[in-house]
């Protein structure tokens, strides 16, 4: 008599163990990138071509440093998780290992020099 | 003995033999847009750094981000920004169970293509 539901019985017995974590991790920087890129183009792209005074005057405001600095936050962590995706498809080994943890402090460092170039043109 | 013939084992049918299809294709598509935007994300980045630190180095930085080649590489990425965008919300669609049928699926990659497209016609005109 089995008093362990299907569901129970099932869990923990395929290979990967686990993995929806990367996949939403994924759908959620997906969403935010939808309505935080077409802000960003928006604002970003009118700037683009001012003078050095006009640029220090347009990310003094909140709304333009705001959304360029969450842009390039969330836009590197998507970036990060979808390229780990291609490196685990095309590279294997040690290789592999090397390449993901090579590519993390590229995004997070990149985001990091975003975020701060940003956050110091705004305050 | 399961490693007796390990790496010169024949291998089944792959990439090579199949006719490039609309679903492949703007499958692979998704990817190299997604990847190649690190070069425009790095010159953004570089651009802020350069504006956060001197009114010389952001000169330095604005003239190679504004010059005809960073216009090409800028243009290029809002083309592939706006199909990765719409691609993307193809994913997203596709993740309820929907629009997974072939016809289905083939008329959203010729609306992420011709999207993409508008997308980036409309970006440049405006911005």
């Amino acid at each position: 008599m089995a008093y362990l539901t299907d569901r129970k019985r099932a869990k923990g017995l395929g290979s990967a163990k686990s993995g929806t974590a990367h996949f939403w991790s994924m759908k959620v920087s997906a969403v935010a990138l939808l309505i935080l890129i077409p802000l960003f183009v928006f604002t970003f792209g009118p700037a683009l071509g001012g003078t050095y005074e006009e640029i220090m005057a347009y990310y003094g405001r909140p709304g333009p440093a705001i959304i360029a600095a969450l842009t390039l936050l969330v836009g590197f962590k998507h970036f990060n998780d979808g390229a780990q995706t291609m490196i685990e498809d095309y590279v294997h080994g040690t290789a592999q290992k090397l390449a993901i943890i090579l590519l993390t402090c590229l995004s997070y460092g990149a985001a990091a020099v975003g975020v701060f170039a940003i956050a110091r043109l705004a305050l | 003995m399961a490693d007796v013939n390990r790496g010169n084992r024949p291998l089944s049918p792959h990439l090579t033999i199949y006719r490039p299809q609309l679903t492949s294709m703007t499958s692979i598509l998704t990817r190299i847009t997604g990847n190649a935007m690190l070069i425009a994300a790095l010159m953004i980045v570089w651009w802020f750094l350069a504006a956060a630190s001197s009114e010389e180095y952001f000169n330095i930085a604005n003239g190679f981000v504004t010059s005809w080649f960073g216009d090409l590489i800028m243009f290029f990425s809002v083309l592939g920004l706006w199909y990765h965008t719409l691609a993307g919300v193809r994913h997203l669609i596709w993740d309820n169970g929907i629009g997974l049928d072939i016809p289905t699926a083939e008329k959203m990659g010729w609306a992420c293509i011709g999207g993409a497209v508008v997308l980036t016609i409309l970006t440049a005109l405006i911005v």
